[in-house]
C-alpha cells in the first residue's frame, strides 16, 4: 500500500520565513498538492487489483465474489452453493455479473462499508488462513463496474429466516472512500434461508482457454471439494461442478501473531494498545508460542526491564524486535490451517481431469511448516497419462488459500520451484535437469497459509520464500516419486505382458504349427512359460466402493506431525492389532465395530489423552488383488499393502499376519509354479475413490522377478 | 542350428527342391525337440552385418565369417521369427508339392491369413526369405520363391536362348530382336532357362541409371565399340548380378561399371565385384571379382571439372562408412573416398552432358576404357 499515503501540505506556521521578494517556488507548488483518496488512487492503477484487461477484468469480478462466498460459508459451517452468471448487455464490452451464495448472508447496515468502500472487510487484522486478506476485494469490483459503465451494483443480502431479503443499488464515492446507497428495498422473491447475491456490470470480455472464467471455475472446484458451482456462460451455457464430498472443511482459527512475523512497527503499535501492565504479561498473552520462560529470556536478550508495554520507547522496541531475532522460540501452532486432503485433492483433480481420462493421479500433503513467523501447508498433485498432450510443456495448476493462481505465473513461487526440480529423474522430458518439464501431466501446488506472501494486492503470484520453496519442492518430489513409481511398474508390465503374448499365444501357436508339421503330438508348455516368464506377476488392485446407509465411522485424524509416514516403534506396537484379537470388527461392518477399531488403532504416545477422533460418512472400499507365480519353483514372500492412515480396517482373507496404521501385511506361503493366489480386504472410513491406486508392496523375494509390486523399504 | 557348410549346388531343379524340403524340415523339428524337452526354442544363424563379412580367397568374394546369431524364442521378436519359418516352410513346401512358385509379394500377401505370423511389412518377409536361405543350403528360387520382374536389359551383340511356357526354346539377339530399351533380364538366368549364345561382344558396360543407359544407346555406343550394356537399373537385382557373372565367367568378358560419382554409387560397385552383405551367403553366384570401376570417381570430378553438388549429411555418413568397410579396404578406394570427403561434392553420370551429348561416348568412354586397357 505503499502509494496510498497522503499529500497534504503544512500550514505555513512552522516553516521558515521566506526571503523578501518572490515567493519560494514551493508556495506555487504548493497549490497543486492536496489529498488523493485511496479509492481515487485505485481508480488510476486499477492494475494492481487485477483489471488491467477485459479478459482479466471478468475473472477478478468472478474470482473476488466467490473468494468471499467461499470464506463466508466455511466460516459459517455451510456447505457452499454458489452461482455464477455471465450475461450480455446492450453494449458489446459489458458484461453483466450475478453471483449468489447461500452463506450466511450480510447485515444490513454493513452492506455499505463492505461494497461501497475500500479497505474495509473482517479479515485484515486476523490472523487465519482464509481467502479474503486485505478488504479490498468486492468494493474493488464495485468501483471498477461504475468507472467502466457507470452502473451500481446491485447487493442483496439475506441473514436468515424470519428476516426479510435486503436489496440496494450500491455506488462509491471515490473522493470521500464512502458508500452511495439507492432504493434500498426488500426482496419478496429471495427463497434460500440466507445468502447473498451481487450483481455488477462492468466493462469485461468473455473468452475460452486457460485463463477463462470455466477454468476459473473448474480449478475453484479442485481445491474446493466440497462446493457446487453452477455456472451460466454468455451463450447460455450452464456446467455445474459439483462438489465430491459433503463435508465443509474443518473452520480455520485465528491465533496471534508469531514474534518472527512481526515487524517493528506492529510492536510498537501493539505496545501502545497493550491492556498489559508488563511486558512479560504483554508478550505471553499477544504473541503466540511465547511462554514466561522466552518472555523473560527475551527481556534479558533485549536488556530490557519489566516495564509497562506502553512507555517503551522506539529505541526499545528495536531492541525487542531483535531479541525475538536472537531467542529460541518455539514455532507458531499449525492446527489452525485447513489443508484440503490427499484424498479429497485426489478426488477433486479426478473429476475435474475426467475428460483427459488420465492413468495415475497422487496427490500429497505436506506438514505445516513456518515461514517468517507464519504457519503454512503445502499440497501438491500430479495427474498424468491419458489424452494430456505428451509434447507440451506440463501445466501448473497454482493455489493459494484454496483459490487459484492464473496470473504472474512466471514470478511464482510454485512455478520456481517446478522448475527446480529434476523431473528426468521421474519420469517426464527436462532439457538439461531444470526448467519446465515437459510430458502428458498436469501439476498442483496449493499453498495455505495465515499469510500468503502474494507478490501483490491482486493476490496473482507467491513471493518466492526459501521456507515455502522447500516445502514446495519436498512435496513436488515426493509426488514425483509416487510417479516415478508408477511409471517404472507400468513400464515392467509393459515389458513383461509383452511376455504374456509371447507364451499365451505365439508359444501355443508355435508347438500347434510345428507339431503338425511333423506329424507328432502338441508338447506340453508349462515349463517353459515359466521359464520365459520367470516372474511373479501382480495384478493392480480391483476396488468396489459400498455406502453404509446412515452410518457413519470413527477416524483418526492424520496425525499431525507424521514424518514422511514411517510409524514410530512405540506406535506400532500400539497400533498393531493381531488379526486373530479383530473378531468383532470383522464381517458385519457397524458403527461401533468401528469406532472401537479406530479408538483401538489410535496412537498414544504422548498425544492427547482422548485420540482425536472425526465423524465420516461410511463408505467401505473392498479391494482385490491377484497374483499368479510364473516363476520355475515354489514363491514365498511377504505382500504389504498400504492403506490410508484414516481408515480403518474391517477384514480381510486371507488373514493378513500384520494391520498396521499404514499397512496391512500378509505372509503368503508358498505358491507353486503357474499357481494363482487372491487376496481381499475392506476397509472402511475411505471417500468415495479415495484408494483408486492401492500401493503394493514385497518382501523376501528378489525385486527384479515382480511385477506389479516395489520392494518393501520398512514403510516409508 | 549351425549354419550347414555349402554343399555344391546340384544342377537338378527337383533334386534342389528335395533338399530344400529336408532343410526346412530340419528346422521345423529342431523348434519341435526343444519345445518338448522344455527348452526355450532358438535357431543359430551368421550375423548378416558389415562386421561379420571375410574375404573369401578360393571365390576372391566377400561371404559371412563365422560370427553367429541367436534367434530365440525367449523374446518376442524371436518368437515371431519361428513361428513365421515354421509358418513359410509350411507354404513353401505346399508350392514344391503343387509345382508353383510365387513372387515375394505374392508371399507377403498370403501370410495376410497366417494369423499371429502374418507380416507387417515386405521388407520383413523378403528378410526371412533370405534368412531361410542363410541358414540352409538352399537359395530363394529352390524354395518357389521369386521377385517381381524389376525391368534391368541388356543391349550387345549377342544371342540368348531362353526357355518359355511349355518348355519351348526362344532364341533372342539382343540388338537385332529388341527394341530401344533392349533385352529384359527374367528373374531366373540359371543355365536351365537361359543360355548365351553367339557372344560377340568383346566386355560388358554395366550402367547405373536408366537415363545414362538411353544415351549410349542412342549413341551406338554398343555397335561403335563392340560391347553389351547393361542397365543396373540401382541396385542391381540378384538376376543382373548373375548375368554379369555368367557373361565374365562363360565368356571372358571384362566388365566396367559406370555410375554416378557418390558413396551410393560405390555400394552399387562393391555388389557387383565384391558380393552385396545381404546377399553374402551367395557371393559366390553372383559377384564378379574382376569387375572394375570406370566412374564416375572423384577424381573424374576434379579432372572433368563436372557440375557437382554438396554432400549431404547422409552422404559424408555413408563416406565414412564405406572408409571402415572391409570391401573398400584399399589404398585407390581410400584415396578416392578421402579425395571426396575432401572437396565435400559429388557429381551424376549426366553431369558429363555439360560437354554436349556426344562427349560421354565421344570422350569420356574411350577416354576411360583406353586407360584401363579395355580399348585399346
Ligand atoms: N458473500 C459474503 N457473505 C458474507 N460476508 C461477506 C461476503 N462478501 C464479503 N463479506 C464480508 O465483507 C468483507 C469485505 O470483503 P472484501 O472482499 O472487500 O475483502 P476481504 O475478502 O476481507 O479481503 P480481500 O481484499 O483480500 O478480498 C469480508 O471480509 C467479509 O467479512
Ligand atoms: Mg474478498
Amino acid at each position: 500500500m505503499a502509494g496510498v499515503a497522503k499529500a497534504t501540505t503544512l500550514d505555513g506556521a512552522g516553516e521558515p520565513k521566506a526571503k523578501k521578494g518572490k515567493a519560494p517556488i514551493a508556495e506555487t507548488l504548493a497549490l497543486a498538492q492536496k489529498e488523493i483518496s485511496v479509492a481515487e488512487f485505485f481508480e488510476r492503477n486499477r492494475q494492481i487489483l487485477g483489471f488491467d484487461s477485459p479478459v482479466k477484468a471478468l475473472i477478478t469480478a468472478i474470482k473476488e465474489a466467490t473468494d468471499n462466498s467461499l470464506d463466508a460459508c466455511e466460516e459459517s459451517g455451510i456447505l457452499p452453493d454458489i452461482l455464477i452468471e455471465v450475461h450480455k448487455t446492450a453494449h458489446a464490452d459489458e458484461l453483466r455479473i450475478c453471483v449468489e451464495d447461500n452463506g450466511p448472508g450480510i447485515v444490513k447496515r454493513q452492506l455499505g462499508n463492505i461494497f461501497g468502500r475500500l479497505l474495509y472487510g473482517s479479515r485484515f487484522h486476523a490472523i487465519r488462513q482464509s481467502r479474503g486478506q486485505q478488504g479490498i476485494g468486492i468494493s474493488a469490483v464495485v468501483l471498477y463496474g461504475q468507472l467502466t459503465t457507470g452502473h451500481h451494483a446491485v447487493v442483496t443480502s439475506k441473514i436468515g429466516v424470519g428476516h426479510p431479503a435486503v436489496r440496494v443499488e450500491m455506488g462509491l464515492n471515490t473522493k470521500k472512500n464512502e458508500p452511495e446507497m439507492f432504493n434500498e428495498a426488500m426482496d419478496e422473491s429471495w427463497t434460500k434461508p440466507s445468502g447473498t447475491r451481487i450483481e455488477v456490470t462492468i466493462k469485461a470480455k468473455f473468452q475460452g482457454g486457460r485463463q477463462s472464467a470455466f477454468e476459473f471455475l473448474r480449478s475453484t472446484s479442485i481445491v474446493n471439494p466440497h462446493a457446487r458451482f453452477t455456472f451460466l456462460d454468455p451463450t447460455g451455457v450452464k456446467t455445474v461442478f459439483e462438489r465430491v464430498t459433503d463435508e465443509v472443511p474443518a473452520k480455520t482459527t485465528e491465533i496471534k501473531p508469531h514474534p518472527h512475523g512481526t515487524e517493528l512497527g506492529t510492536i510498537l503499535k501493539m505496545a501502545r494498545d497493550a491492556k498489559q501492565r508488563k511486558l512479560t504479561g504483554f508478550l505471553t498473552e499477544e504473541f503466540s508460542s511465547v511462554g514466561s520462560d522466552t518472555a523473560r529470556k527475551i527481556l534479558s536478550e533485549a536488556k530490557l526491564e519489566n516495564v509497562d508495554p506502553k512507555d517503551l520507547s522506539r529505541e526499545e522496541a528495536r531492541r525487542l524486535h531483535e531479541a525475538f531475532a536472537k531467542v529460541k522460540i518455539m514455532a507458531p501452532p499449525t492446527d489452525c490451517l485447513s489443508p484440503i486432503g490427499e484424498q479429497l485433492v485426489r478426488r477433486g483433480l479426478k473429476k475435474e481431469t475426467e475428460d483427459v481420462s488420465p492413468e495415475f493421479i497422487t496427490t500429497v500433503t505436506r506438514p505445516p511448516s513456518v515461514w517468517g513467523g507464519h504457519p503454512f501447508q503445502v499440497e501438491v498433485g500430479i495427474v498424468y497419462g491419458g489424452t494430456l498432450p505428451a509434447e507440451e510443456q506440463v501445466r501448473i495448476l497454482r493455489f493459494a488459500n484454496r483459490v487459484p493462481l492464473l496470473y504472474q505465473g512466471g514470478g511464482c513461487a510454485s512455478t520456481v520451484t517446478v522448475q527446480d526440480v529434476d523431473w528426468r529423474r521421474y519420469g517426464l522430458d527436462q532439457r538439461g535437469g531444470n526448467g519446465m518439464p515437459t510430458g502428458p501431466a498436469i501439476l498442483l501446488v496449493h499453498v495455505a497459509s495465515t499469510k500468503v506472501p502474494f507478490t501483490s494486492e491482486a493476490k496473482e503470484a507467491i513471493a518466492p520464500m526459501e521456507e515455502i520453496q522447500k516445502e514446495v519442492k519436498l512435496g513436488l518430489q515426493e509426488a514425483a516419486r509416487h510417479l516415478g513409481r508408477h511409471l517404472a511398474k507400468k513400464a515392467k508390465r509393459a515389458k513383461v505382458s509383452e511376455k504374456f503374448t509371447l507364451v499365451n499365444k505365439i508359444l501355443p501357436e508355435l508347438a500347434k504349427k510345428s507339431a503338425a508339421m511333423l506329424g507328432k503330438p502338441t508338447p506340453d508348455l508349462s515349463t517353459i512359460v515359466c521359464k520365459i516368464m520367470d516372474v511373479v506377476w501382480i495384478e493392480d488392485p480391483i476396488v468396489a466402493y459400498e455406502k453404509l446407509e446412515g452410518q457413519t465411522v470413527m477416524v483418526r485424524k492424520k496425525a499431525e506431525k507424521a514424518e514422511a509416514g514411517a510409524p514410530a516403534p512405540g506406535k506400532e506396537a500400539k497400533g498393531e492389532k493381531d488379526a486373530k484379537g479383530d473378531k468383532k470388527a470383522k464381517g458385519k461392518a457397524t458403527l461401533e465395530a468401528f469406532a472401537e477399531a479406530a479408538l483401538e488403532t489410535a496412537p498414544a504416545d504422548g498425544a492427547p489423552a482422548a485420540p482425536e477422533v472425526q465423524q465420516k460418512p461410511a463408505h467401505l472400499a473392498k479391494s482385490t488383488i491377484t497374483m499368479t507365480n510364473y516363476m520355475m519353483g515354489s514363491k514365498k514372500f511377504r505382500f504389504f499393502v498400504v492403506v490410508p492412515e484414516t481408515s480403518v480396517f474391517v477384514s480381510a482373507t486371507p488373514e493378513p499376519k500384520t494391520v498396521k496404521d499404514r499397512y496391512l501385511m500378509w505372509e503368503i506361503p508358498a505358491m507353486k509354479p503357474t499357481e494363482k493366489l487372491a487376496l481381499t480386504y475392506q476397509v472402511a472410513g475411505v471417500e468415495k475413490g479415495g484408494v483408486d491406486d492401492v500401493e503394493t508392496f514385497v518382501e523376501g523375494i528378489n525385486e527384479l522377478h515382480v511385477v506389479g509390486a516395489d520392494p518393501w523399504r520398512g514403510g516409508e | 542350428m549351425a549354419a550347414a557348410p555349402k554343399t555344391k549346388r546340384s544342377a537338378d531343379k527337383a533334386e534342389r527342391e528335395q533338399v530344400a524340403l529336408k532343410s526346412l524340415q530340419a528346422i521345423a523339428t529342431q523348434v519341435y525337440t526343444h519345445l518338448s524337452k522344455a527348452v526355450i526354442p532358438e535357431v543359430q544363424l551368421p550375423s548378416r552385418n558389415k562386421g561379420n563379412i571375410v574375404f573369401d580367397e578360393k571365390h576372391r568374394v566377400w561371404k559371412y565369417g563365422a560370427e553367429m546369431t541367436t534367434r530365440s524364442a525367449k523374446s518376442v521378436d524371436g518368437a515371431y521369427m519361428l513361428l513365421r519359418t515354421m509358418y513359410l516352410s509350411d507354404f513353401i513346401k505346399e508350392m514344391i508339392d503343387q509345382n508353383k512358385s510365387s513372387t515375394l509379394r505374392e508371399m507377403y500377401y498370403i501370410s495376410e491369413g497366417w494369423d499371429l505370423a502374418k507380416f507387417h511389412s515386405q521388407d520383413e518377409s523378403d528378410l526371412l526369405g533370405e534368412d531361410l536361405e542363410v541358414m540352409t543350403t538352399s537359395m530363394r528360387e529352390d524354395f518357389k520363391l521369386r521377385p517381381e520382374e524389376n525391368g534391368a536389359a541388356i543391349v550387345g551383340d549377342l544371342k540368348v536362348v531362353e526357355t518359355i511356357r511349355n518348355n519351348q526354346k526362344r532364341t533372342l539377339h539382343c540388338q537385332d530382336d529388341v527394341g530401344e530399351t533392349g533385352y529384359h533380364i527374367p528373374y531366373n538366368v540359371e543355365p536351365d532357362r537361359l543360355a548365351f549364345k553367339d557372344v560377340k561382344a568383346d566386355f560388358v558396360v554395366a550402367i547405373e541409371t536408366g537415363g545414362m543407359f538411353a544415351r549410349l544407346v542412342e549413341n551406338e555406343f554398343d555397335t561403335k565399340n563392340n560391347c553389351a550394356l547393361v542397365h543396373l537399373k540401382g541396385q542391381p537385382a540378384r538376376c543382373t548380378r548373375r548375368l554379369i557373372k555368367r557373361l565374365n565367367e562363360e565368356h571372358d568378358l571384362p566388365v566396367v561399371v559406370f555410375t554416378d560419382g557418390d558413396p551410393w554409387s560405390f555400394r552399387i560397385f562393391a555388389s557387383v565385384a565384391y558380393g552385396a552383405i545381404k546377399t553374402a551367403h551367395i557371393s559366390e553366384y553372383l559377384a564378379t571379382p574382376t569387375a572394375q570401376f570406370m566412374g564416375i570417381t572423384p577424381s573424374d570430378i576434379v579432372n572433368y571439372d563436372l557440375p557437382t553438388d554438396k554432400l549431404s549429411e547422409q552422404d559424408v555418413d555413408a563416406l565414412k562408412a564405406e572408409l571402415v568397410d572391409p570391401r573398400f579396404d584399399d589404398d585407390w578406394w581410400r584415396g578416392e573416398i578421402n579425395l571426396q570427403l575432401e572437396m565435400n561434392k559429388k557429381s551424376e553420370q549426366q553431369a558429363l552432358a555439360k560437354y554436349g551429348l556426344n562427349f560421354v561416348t565421344d570422350t569420356y568412354l574411350p577416354e576411360k576404357l583406353t586407360e584401363m586397357g579395355i580399348l585399346k
